[in-house]
């Protein structure tokens, strides 16, 4: 092989590496926040308009779900529907907690008239703990709206995604 | 910095990094605070009832009803970071089928820039105040707070109570009918 093509061999698996090194790192982030805050999905993006004013949608939302932590009224928890896999930000209004530790709650929108049992499975009344992703935190407006311009156009994540990818291939050259 | 891509990449990156650093500046600035203000509540016309809630299942349970009355001074919560405080009426005690429990009767939110100061009288409750099985019957120690969430323009969410809060008695005997 020519001096020139073994060159262009490793400088390529540089650029994969590096490139492996980027998703890596990123990945272990989230993963290590998942660890630290204790909830499956550390930072949500508010998905309705269901509790303006407060959070509006695109808005960014970092939660946690430490054990420790009991819930209490007034507190702003994420939650998922058994079956469901859309997390629902909400205010919890009532608690009912026992001796042992077991706790049903009720929730509510801020924006909403009435509260969240109609959301609920067939039959369920209250949540319980373990249907909590988490307790919001801490807020930054607007950012997440990125996430939400994906979801509603995906041409749009597709030209994003195309864009990269010709960006990357010019920018080697 | 010649050509056009360039110069809109630069102003755009400077951009964001001090829209970034001024967020962190908002919520690093307000972290610490107390938001702590004094708090006065009353409730008169205090009626107990035991009906069936039909929202949860066929079993009957006790239903409380009140008014209220409740004035606070609010406006030294409001900074540069409070867009807006979600205020709440909670209802807390314990029953032998509950050791905790916490109903909000009534809340409010206030934007920044409206009135901050609260004065109401003779208020109905905003929710039905609804025990899990029949423990106000003669509960003498149904203690009414008013708390409220910060929400911030950018930062962290905090909980606070007021200081001030008053208990509550139910009387031992059930009202009948639809006095209210």
């Amino acid at each position: 092989m020519y001096p020139a093509q073994i060159f262009f061999g490793l400088e390529l698996f540089y650029q994969v590496l590096n490139f492996a090194m980027i998703v890596s790192s990123a990945l272990m982030i989230w993963k290590g926040l998942m660890v630290v805050t204790g909830s499956e999905s550390p930072i949500v993006v508010v998905l309705s308009g269901s509790m303006e004013p407060a959070f509006h949608r695109g808005d960014l939302l970092f939660l946690t779900n430490y054990d420790h932590e009991p819930i209490r009224a007034g507190e702003i928890v994420v939650f998922k529907v058994e079956g469901r896999d859309i997390p629902i930000v909400h205010r919890v209004m009532k608690v009912h907690e026992k001796e042992d530790g077991t706790v049903k709650f009720l929730t509510k929108g801020d924006n909403n008239n009435v509260d969240d049992r109609g959301l609920y499975a067939n039959g369920q009344a209250w949540l319980n703990r373990k249907d909590v992703v988490g307790r919001a935190r801490g807020y930054v407006p607007f950012i997440g709206i990125v996430t939400i311009i994906m979801n509603d156009y995906p041409k749009f994540k597709y030209a994003v995604l195309a864009g990269l990818g010709i960006f990357v291939l010019i920018h080697r050259e | 910095m010649h050509t056009f891509l360039s110069r809109v990449n630069a102003v755009s990156a400077f951009s964001l990094s001090t829209l970034a650093a001024l967020t962190f500046l908002c919520f690093a600035s307000t972290f610490f605070i107390n938001y702590k203000a004094p708090v006065t509540i009353t409730a008169a016309n205090i009626v107990l009832k035991n009906v069936p809630e039909y929202a949860v299942s066929r079993e009957k349970n006790d239903l409380g009803a009140l008014r209220f009355d409740l004035s606070s001074d609010l406006t030294p919560l409001f900074n540069w970071n409070t867009k807006q405080l979600f205020l709440y009426l909670t209802a807390e005690y314990e029953t032998p089928n509950n050791k905790i429990n916490q109903v909000v009767l009534w809340d409010k939110i206030i934007k920044r820039g409206d009135a901050s100061v609260i004065n109401l009288k003779n208020q109905h409750l905003k929710y039905y105040f609804w025990d899990d099985g029949n423990g106000l019957l003669g509960h003498n120690n149904v203690s009414l707070t008013l708390s409220w969430n910060i929400i911030p323009i950018a930062g962290t969410l905090p909980t606070w109570s007021g200081t001030g809060s008053y208990k509550l008695a139910f009387p031992s005997e059930y009202t009948l009918g639809r006095s209210y």
